[in-house]
């Protein structure tokens, strides 16, 4: 059974943590995955860098730039994570932009998310016609789940085209905002997540962008099946010895 | 009607609209509505109105005797230089902000390379009274202070893009951010043919106006509304589009896009796009852009900052990939010579961009008689440090 499917259907108060791949250092990928899933993550995010991150906030534009500087590459990414599934049991996705996926050809780059066992992707600037068109195909005949992303100013017609496009999750953004900023919980985010939730939609939601602790956390996990932290667990791994680093952040989520 | 966009927002395989979700209503909504706005009979009442008595349209078509005189055949000069403030991007700007007023926005953002878009967008802020902020990379803030000085004269808040390579991409990355963490109330006023459907078609029909006058101009001066070329630079492409517009069903028209080759193309420090690009997305649309293999994009390089953009309009990439225009490129010192000798032989100084058209007329061969158009897209007065310089003036 696909790994994404099993967790939602197993578990609430998902925790999934987004990272850049090849940062701090080019080759810390795969020792951050496993970190993090010794540590209780139940689903991760590894980010493929690309130079001009439009949706992103300041920490993760940083992150991909450094990343890129030291060398990354798809390629190189994909070599990485020949090892994933060693030791790594928890789904894992992918996101970045959709150039990279398109330079490195949509057909080799789902073979290669099948070949290294990632689950599924996040493309945030993928628009829904052209993933219709050419991708959709490819994701679904590797069992890819594809995740979109929708925020407050969505209109309901839409959410439920999305539900019925994706088959992993749906990503909430909890404003219309870039990555890094704080949550404030207020009645229009409330209002806007208990909308959602009315919904009654087929696909689990995870809630992201402006979740950095506990407290945001639990708000997060009282509207959706769990919440995605990026920009805090970035900054936490900046510097110093990653096992330690991720396991003191994960602390804070137990 | 086969170069232009289709009711998918594509060019053959260019355009589209690759944006994350956070931006898709504010796109979604001037899809919706700009032709509906820009078609309806006040509309265009009230832009042109204010293209005659503000902007200083017609822009005159002028016969340079003695440049024509020197290659051996008729060249016109579409003087965009003429405008206020000094560069075809009044056109667009001025078109943008009236649909702006009737979307009900009370905020305009935009970005800047040389600064002409910047300063245009904060002239009609200011005209308009609506609140005006403009992003613009470190390194041009630095080379275009006069611009930036403008711009905050005229009201406008400057905040510095400080990512990436610091000079255009990055100026519209980050006025792209600012979109996406103000949905409601601000428009977006992007300064070329680029980003996604419908930017560049809106662009590309306020821009428009160049072509269809002279299209009239060159009946009135030589029977003919048909040229044999029309000549025009290309960063993203917006006064090239404007030059073309008209033209590009009339196949018998040639048309040639200069890009900047910068110091060379295969010197690693050129804009040339079309020669050193390939397919891909950037700024929300499919075209052709200079990236890595890997679809990193490569930082650009050109004198001109009006030009140093390592993409082009989704619609130049069908014109391109089509064969229906001819792209070529200039270097940065080909294009500061061929400004030096507009200058002396007609008494224009010409920006560096526009500089860059003037310059491919030594490339090409006439029998004598051709009509040429060559659009000068803006005046060199931002330019003259760079002129100074160079000449050791």
């Amino acid at each position: 059974m696909n790994r994404i499917k099993q967790l939602f259907e197993t578990k609430k108060n998902i925790l999934s943590i987004y990272y850049t791949a090849g940062y701090p250092n080019i080759g810390d990928t795969i020792q951050i995955a496993e970190a993090l899933e010794k540590s209780g993550a139940d689903m991760l995010e590894i980010g493929f860098p690309y130079s001009d991150p439009v949706a992103d906030g300041p920490v993760i534009q940083a992150s991909s730039k450094q990343s890129l500087d030291q060398g990354m590459t798809l390629k190189l990414l994909f070599e990485q994570l020949k090892d994933l599934r060693k030791n790594v049991t928890i789904p894992v996705l992918l996101m970045g932009y959709v150039n990279p996926v398109l330079q490195f050809g949509v057909e080799n780059f789902c073979k290669a998310c099948a070949e290294v066992g990632v689950d599924g992707c996040i493309v945030p600037d993928l628009p829904m016609v052209e993933y219709e068109e050419f991708y959709q195909g490819c994701f679904e005949e590797h069992q890819l789940s594809n995740v979109f992303l929708i925020t407050p100013q969505t209109a309901d017609e839409r959410i439920h085209k999305i539900d019925g496009l994706t088959n992993g999750f749906i990503y909430l953004l909890s404003s219309s905002a870039t990555t890094g900023k704080n949550l404030e919980v207020g009645n229009t985010t409330e209002t806007y997540f208990g909308r959602i939730k009315d919904m009654n939609l087929k696909n689990p939601t995870m809630i992201g962008f402006g979740i950095s602790d506990k407290q945001t956390f639990d708000k997060a996990c009282a509207y959706a099946n769990g919440a995605i932290i990026g920009t805090a667990f970035v900054k936490a791994i900046e510097n110093g010895n990653i096992e330690e680093n991720v396991s003191s952040f994960m602390k804070k989520f137990k | 009607m086969k170069y232009k966009v289709n009711e998918k927002g594509y060019y053959g395989d260019f355009g589209g609209a690759y944006i994350p979700e956070m931006l898709y209503p504010n796109v979604e909504e001037l899809r919706q509505n700009y032709l509906k706005i820009i078609d309806d009979a006040g509309f265009q009442k009230e832009f042109h109105q204010l293209l005659k008595d503000y902007v200083g349209r017609p822009s005159p078509l002028y016969l340079a005797k003695r440049y024509s005189e020197k290659y051996g055949a008729n060249i016109f000069l579409k003087r965009e230089d003429l405008n206020h403030t000094g560069a075809h991007k009044i056109n667009n700007t001025i078109g943008q902000i009236l649909l702006a007023e009737k979307l009900g926005k009370k905020r305009i953002i935009a970005e800047t390379g040389a600064g002409q878009h910047g300063v245009a967008t904060a002239t009609v802020c200011a005209l308009r009274n609506l609140e005006c902020v403009i992003y613009m990379g470190e390194v041009d803030i630095e080379r275009q202070a006069p611009n930036v000085a403008r711009m905050k004269m005229l009201g406008a808040k400057v905040v510095p893009a400080s990512s990436g390579s610091k000079t255009l991409k990055d100026a519209t990355n980050e006025a792209m951010r600012d979109w996406i963490n103000n949905p409601v109330d601000t428009h977006y006023i992007i300064g070329s043919v680029v980003g996604p459907h419908p930017y560049p078609d809106m662009v590309a029909l306020f821009q428009s106006v160049i072509s269809e006058e002279t299209k009239r101009q060159l009946l009135e001066q030589t029977g003919n509304n048909q040229p044999d070329y029309v000549l025009a630079c290309v960063g993203g492409g917006s006064n090239a589009m404007g030059m073309f517009y008209h033209f590009m069903d009339d196949e018998n028209v040639k048309l040639i896009a200069v890009e900047a080759a910068g110091k060379g193309v295969s010197s690693g420090f050129s804009a040339a796009t079309t020669y050193l690009g390939k397919e891909g997305v950037l700024h929300g649309s499919r075209s052709i852009l200079m990236q890595t293999e890997d679809g990193q994009v490569v930082e650009p390089h050109s004198v001109s900052a009006g030009l140093d953009y390592p993409g082009i309009g989704p619609q130049h990439a069908h014109l391109f990939k089509t064969g229906r225009g001819q792209y070529v490129s200039i270097t940065d010192e080909e294009s500061l010579d061929a400004g030096l000798l507009l200058t002396q032989l007609e008494g224009i100084i010409p920006a560096i961009e526009s500089a860059h058209a003037l310059a491919y007329l030594e490339k090409m061969e006439f029998k004598g008689g051709e009509n040429v158009v060559i659009c000068l897209s803006g005046r060199g007065d931002k330019d003259l440090d760079t002129y100074i310089k160079y000449f050791n003036l």
